[in-house]
């Protein structure tokens, strides 16, 4: 079942379950932090209505920037204005950012531990049609690997701007993951949110679960849809949405692994490096139980409709079946 | 900004003279580190902390200072020193430089001096920083206050981060960002003009919209009056082409790329220092 105390969508599991990006979210968190706070000013390379960066640009137009195609610069003249005591939010497609500024990223904010928010919308498999050179399969990894850094990846367009809320009062650089599709709103306003918090959405209606599905951005709603079928075919297991992948939530995942003592990990980023590689790098070191990984498996992407993509890479819901099955049997064996 | 006497000048050279002195034992201390840009741009740096810039060692955070990014954070010895010498630190602390635990990094980090407005080695996003400064005091009104300079390599300009800045201040129009081209010639490889050809120069910059004055960065007149200029110039950013010597001051180091990465050996670093003191 739904974990009652969150206050999650009633009708996510209807057919007409209303869908969202969550770079929508984004822009309208990134709208709300800027009324909040002066401080806080946007950046963008050439992509302001798909980043969703308009809605800050119409309203703040003396603290939108636009620096063109030009992402090193991008996100170095955040660093200069995070120095000068700005809050930056530096938008781009992922790919580009933080795939083409990586070291810029890394001495400019992380190395000097700059208050800059990398933005890196159309992220994952996801982002369909535009082809493999356009899908950040690799972004996750990018970010984690650096000190300083924190990793934020949401499941929905509510928590998209819960976390762009939370970012732009922290003193730390962040890197947010943005989908480019619409995805099922799973959560609510009234979901309790805590940065640096993973949370349980799916748990068994009595008794303990067999296997825990840790899972992060839009994959979370496959991993609903795949738990609930579970359950009728009398498997139980937890889903973990780990919205924030660092600072990691050691405990909370090493309290599920106790309690099911065998993992999946579900992402739309290639398995190396990836969130599920951050949550191996967890239980290796505390408490090692077998682990299957859901993710695209060393191999670059292609053109097609997200779910033609979600299959073909094997990330979709009955790939997760499959993987917690697998577990299940090694588990026991 | 002050008058530069006759008087003044005498006294910088002097200082300068001292501070390539600190930059030789610094290097022969460490046994690494770059000494052909760190002497090339003693000059420049001297003018900047002991008449230019509005700083005060004493209050590093000084709200309203100018503020100076050194993009090609490798000629570090010669910012080290100069700050020891303005009193940022004490004089004893250079013979730290690139040893373990010291404030001194081999290359910037300002975790470990924190007063450093940025940390710097890899090439070509000094500018970009410097022009985010630029912005956020034009942003914030703060322009007319303090000025941004941005002291970068001839090398950096290989990077495309650098062209992607360089436009970028020109079309916002940044006068309150003054950069300093060290246009000593020189990279690891070889002279600027085989690696990667750069000229012309003046003219690159000037078609990216940025105002463009070149000068001797030996010259403390000419110098400190193209600094003037480029304060006065409010349309645009102002790049200040400094043509200087590598190695300025040892004459077996002057204009030889090859010591744009080495540390002169204890021998050589005597030498240079008898032949700085008697100069």
């Amino acid at each position: 079942m739904l974990n009652p105390n969150l206050k999650l969508n009633p009708s996510i599991f209807n057919e007409g379950v209303e869908k969202e990006t969550t770079r929508k979210g984004f822009g309208l968190g990134l709208l709300q932090a800027g009324e909040a706070d002066k401080n806080v000013v946007a950046l963008c390379a050439d992509l302001t209505e798909s980043t969703q960066m308009n809605l800050f640009a119409e309203k703040f137009p003396k603290r939108f920037i636009e620096a063109g195609v030009a992402e090193q610069n991008l996100v170095t003249i955040g660093s200069g204005m995070a120095a000068a005591g700005k809050i930056p939010f530096c938008g781009s497609y992922a790919i580009f950012n933080p795939g083409r500024n990586w070291e810029q990223i890394r001495t400019t904010i992380a190395y000097n531990d700059r208050p800059v928010k990398i933005i890196g919308s159309h992220a994952g498999i996801t982002v369909g049609a535009d082809g493999g050179s356009h899908q950040a399969l690799e972004d996750i990894a990018l970010m984690r690997v650096i000190p300083n850094i924190e990793v934020f990846s949401p499941c929905d367009v509510i928590e998209a701007k819960k976390i762009t809320l939370e970012i732009a009062k922290t003193n730390k650089p962040a890197y947010l993951r943005l989908a480019r599709d619409k995805t099922p709103i799973i959560t609510t306003e009234e979901t309790p949110f805590e940065i640096n918090k993973a949370e349980i959405f799916w748990m068994p209606d009595v008794g303990l679960a067999q296997v825990g599905i840790i899972t992060t951005g839009e994959m979370v709603y496959n991993a609903l849809l795949a738990a609930k079928e579970l359950e009728t075919e009398g498997i139980k297991t937890k889903v973990m949405n780990l919205a924030t992948i660092k600072p990691i939530d050691k405990n909370a995942i090493i309290t599920l692994a106790k309690e099911c003592k065998a993992i999946v990990t579900v992402e739309d980023h290639q398995i190396a490096g990836g969130m599920g590689s951050a949550v191996a790098e967890v239980l290796a070191q505390n408490y090692p139980v077998p682990i299957e990984f859901i993710g695209v498996q060393d191999k670059f992407g292609q053109s097609g409709t997200p779910q033609e993509l979600i299959e073909h890479y094997g990330l979709g819901m009955k790939d997760i079946k499959k993987a917690v099955k697998k577990v299940l049997k090694r588990k026991t064996s | 900004m002050a008058f530069l006497s006759d008087e003044k000048i005498k006294i910088l050279q002097k200082k300068a003279n001292d501070i390539r002195q600190s930059i030789i034992e610094m290097l022969v201390e460490a046994k690494s580190g770059h000494t052909a840009g760190a002497l090339g741009m003693a000059d420049i740096f001297t003018l900047f902390y002991f008449h230019i810039l509005k700083h005060n060692p004493k209050d590093p955070f000084w709200e309203k200072r100018d503020k100076l990014i050194l993009s090609n954070g490798h000629i570090c010895p010669v910012l080290y020193a100069t700050m020891a010498h303005a009193g940022y630190f004490p004089m004893d602390e250079l013979k730290t430089l690139r040893k373990f635990g010291t404030r001194l990094q081999g290359h910037p980090h300002r975790e470990y001096l924190p007063f450093l407005e940025t940390s710097s080695g890899p090439l070509g996003s000094g500018l970009s920083q410097a022009i985010g400064m630029a912005l956020a005091d034009k942003i914030d009104e703060k322009d007319k206050d303090r000025f941004i300079y941005c002291f970068m390599s001839d090398g950096e300009l290989d990077e495309g981060n650098s062209w992607e800045a360089i436009m970028f201040a020109g079309k916002r129009k940044l006068h309150n960002l003054i950069t300093i081209v060290d246009r000593n010639n020189i990279q690891i490889d070889g002279n600027t003009e085989k690696i990667i050809p750069l000229e012309p120069l003046a003219d690159k910059w000037r078609a990216f919209n940025w105002h463009v004055i070149e000068v001797s960065g030996h010259d403390f007149k000419s110098l400190n009056e193209a600094v003037e200029k480029a304060q006065e110039m409010l349309e645009k950013p102002t790049v200040i082409i400094a043509h200087t010597i590598p190695g300025k001051g040892v004459k077996e180091f002057e204009r030889d790329y090859k010591w744009h990465g080495i540390a002169p050996n204890k021998e050589q670093g005597e030498l240079a220092l008898k032949e700085l003191q008697n100069a």
